[in-house]
């Protein structure tokens, strides 16, 4: 158990077959362009084979050089072909186990292991590639591990809060192919077409047809044009209305294609030690997320799904997700659906009891009267410089600005009770934020020049892995309430977060304060 | 729970002088902002200076560039470039400094440190020690040369990731850094 190991050797077979996938593009850019005469075909054959040699050689000596071993307290991995390094990571550090599968390693049964530590700047620690076996039993025995040691802690709330023990655990959301479809047409994206835009300028650089010549395209367009021209009215328009259509149905398609290769089989389990996490149909990743590492949630939603009652709820956490800040736990779903998830993560979602607090009312002004202002400024311009008429439209655009803001006004919102607080913002497509009081690290109230004049602030919160800020707090009130925040954290060390979820004596004491706050 | 008997005993301290967060705030928000070291309203003198000297010596090479040119032709007088960049940098240099140090200024109690800062764009942070992960004290020469130092927290946060302190006494830095990390200490044993 204790000998160093190594990670599957078939990991230097896929590091080969990267290294002939990257050797690939300059082996046919060299045997499409004009360098070596008559026999370019062999110098680009050439040149991929010396890069996948050279890649292969680089990979082998890698992964000989490479061994992890799994200690009593941490884990540690050696690498390093000239320079060594020996990185130590104690178990109750990791702040979950990862394990992903891309489609080639998923080919030969191997995924990749990642343990995050919630150090930023990428500098986790992750062994690619083992067998999928090797990497499940590395996730039992960290987790056994960091169990045994909590064990050793006293008195964890978490074990007594009477939690099934098994490994599978009770499924808290899913989503079904039929659910995903539906998911899939409000990811709608025009991306596909940045990517063609991309292959083009590739295409560009390496075949001799030039692509950016302005000639090409206005022969081609007049050629169309005049097609086009030769049509009636009536099928030109017909004509544009399809290729709206077009456009959406391209954008539909794509969103669904990206959201089943992303989402296919999305499950939520709740297990003993936490949250478990799995989706993807061609890369397969499986994450479990401990409850305790939660601090906070994010509930989104978009411009249309939100007309239609979906929501999508993440958790904070120190560790990163995927190339995002915070773990998506139910990407797409209805709030009785997220609730039950929301509880389960021992947080509790705001009622008809949270007492929320709109932002200054002066606030709201200063932000009406500065946006309007500067399309003000931009109508007189246009009024004296531009032809009559245009300049109607910055004036709409202040118009509607002054109406936007009033309105978002009301959905600029925050709140506290005696465990949790709450931010909320955005008028088409309303964000909301919850964070446990206990979990926070600082308070800051921050005051621009126009702020100070009139009475209002903002109160940024340190949350650990995400941004907590309240916009347009009026002064006594952002007081208030970093007093009953800081009240809360400086009573609990950070280092006893993970054990202490909930104090029954502190959080009384708190809901007299809080409720003190509340009446101002 | 057990962390109970602590915390009553930080209570009386905290929270004394009123019952309520609004008494509290009210003392916290105004009177009670410890001072910085004197010394540290001339070492952010000396830092203006020093930056000013490479924008005096532009708009000195400008002036003289232009004396023959545009600035001829346009009928202005001599020394209106170096000499409008010269009134400015006094004003910077004179009045500023003074004005940051008055607008700076700390609060630390035996739970909590406050650090308040800006002139235009105020920022009040409150960090407890609680949450303190690690404390440097930092001098850099202008400093060394001044006898103050810079305290920075660092917090877990993302937001306020580390809050520096800076202008303290060199002993004084030290010793509350010793007050915090004994504090810490106490916390977690």
């Amino acid at each position: 158990m204790n000998e160093p190991q190594r990670t599957a050797p078939i990991s230097v077979l896929l590091g080969a077959i990267g290294a002939i996938r990257s050797a690939i593009l300059p082996a046919f850019a060299i045997a499409f362009s004009g360098i070596g005469g008559g026999d370019r075909i062999w110098v680009a054959l050439g040149v991929g084979l010396a890069a996948a040699a050279i890649g292969t050689l680089i990979n082998y000596v890698g992964w000989r050089r490479l061994t992890y071993t799994i200690g009593e307290s941490d884990i540690r991995v050696e690498s390093g072909v000239m320079s060594r390094t020996a990185r130590s990571v104690p178990f109750e550090r990791i702040q979950d186990v990862s394990i992903e599968a891309k489609p080639l390693p998923r080919l030969f049964g191997l995924v990749a292991v990642k343990f995050e530590t919630g150090a930023g700047g990428g500098e986790d620690l992750a062994l690619q590639y083992l067998s999928a076996a090797e990497g499940e039993r590395l996730r039992q025995l960290v987790r056994q591990r960091r169990d045994d040691e909590a064990a050793a802690a006293p008195a964890d709330p978490h074990t007594r809060a009477a939690i099934p023990a098994d490994e599978t655990g009770d499924v808290l959301y899913a989503l079904t192919p039929g659910r995903l479809l539906t998911f899939g047409l409000f990811e709608f994206s025009l991306a596909v077409f940045a990517v063609l835009g991309g292959l083009l300028q590739y295409a560009d650089n390496v075949i001799d047809l030039d692509i950016g010549n302005v000639d090409v395209w206005r022969d081609w367009l007049e050629e169309q044009g005049s097609t086009v021209a030769s049509l009636g009215p009536y099928i030109q328009a017909a004509a544009a209305v399809a290729g709206l259509f077009g456009l959406i149905a391209v954008g539909m398609v794509t969103g669904v294609v990206r959201t089943v290769l992303r989402d296919w089989g999305f499950t939520l389990t709740r297990s003993s030690r936490g949250f478990r996490r799995q989706r993807g149909l061609l890369t397969r990743t499986d994450v479990v997320m401990p409850v305790h590492r939660v601090q906070g949630l994010v509930i989104g939603t978009g411009l249309l799904r939100y007309r239609f009652g979906w929501h999508g709820l993440s958790f904070v956490s120190l560790a990163q997700d995927a190339e995002s800040e915070s773990h998506e736990v139910a990407p797409f779903a209805k709030m009785a659906e997220i609730a039950p998830i929301v509880a389960a993560a021992g947080f509790r979602l705001p009622d008809d009891r949270t007492a929320w607090h709109r932002a200054s009312k002066r606030h709201r002004n200063d932000r009406t009267f500065r946006d309007a202002a500067i399309f003000g400024v931009l109508t007189i311009v246009t009024a004296i410089m531009a032809p009559t008429g245009l300049f109607l439209i910055p004036l709409g655009a202040a118009v509607l600005s002054v109406g936007v803001n009033l309105y978002a006004w009301e959905f600029r919102r925050h709140a506290i009770d005696a465990a949790q607080v709450y931010a909320s913002h955005g008028f088409l497509s309303p964000t909301q934020m919850i964070a446990t009081r206990m979990k926070l690290h600082s308070v800051e109230i921050v005051q621009n020049p126009l702020a100070r004049l009139r009475g209002y602030a903002t109160v940024h919160l340190g949350l650990a892995g995400g941004q907590f800020a309240m916009q347009g707090v009026s002064l006594d009130e952002a007081r208030a309430l970093r007093a009953a925040v800081i009240e809360t954290i400086a009573g609990t060390d950070y280092s006893r977060l993970d054990q202490a979820p909930e104090n029954q004596a502190f959080s009384g004491a708190q809901s007299g304060l809080s409720s003190n706050f509340l009446a101002t | 729970m057990d962390q109970t008997p602590a915390f009553a005993s930080d209570k009386p301290l905290a929270a004394a002088p009123a019952s309520g967060p609004n008494a509290d705030a009210a003392l916290s928000e105004n009177e009670a902002l410890t001072k910085l070291h004197p010394n540290y309203a001339h070492a952010l003198r000396v830092q203006t200076t020093l930056m000013a000297i490479p924008v005096l010596f532009g708009a000195l090479i400008l002036e003289l560039a232009l004396r023959d040119g545009a600035s001829a032709a346009l009928g202005l007088p001599t020394g209106i470039i170096a000499g409008t960049a010269l009134v400015i940098a006094l004003a910077l240099i004179i009045r500023v400094p003074a004005r940051r140090y008055n607008a700076r200024g700390y609060q630390i109690s035996d739970d909590r440190l406050r650090v308040v800062r800006g002139l235009l764009f105020r920022s009040d942070t409150v960090v407890p020690f609680g949450r303190v992960q690690h404390i440097d004290v930092a001098q850099g020469p202008l400093e060394r040369f001044f006898g103050i130092a810079t305290l920075t927290v660092h917090t877990a946060g993302n937001h306020n990731a580390s809050v520096a302190l800076p202008g303290l006494g060199e002993l004084l830095a030290r010793e509350m850094r010793e007050t915090i990390r004994a504090h810490i200490r106490r916390e977690t044993v």
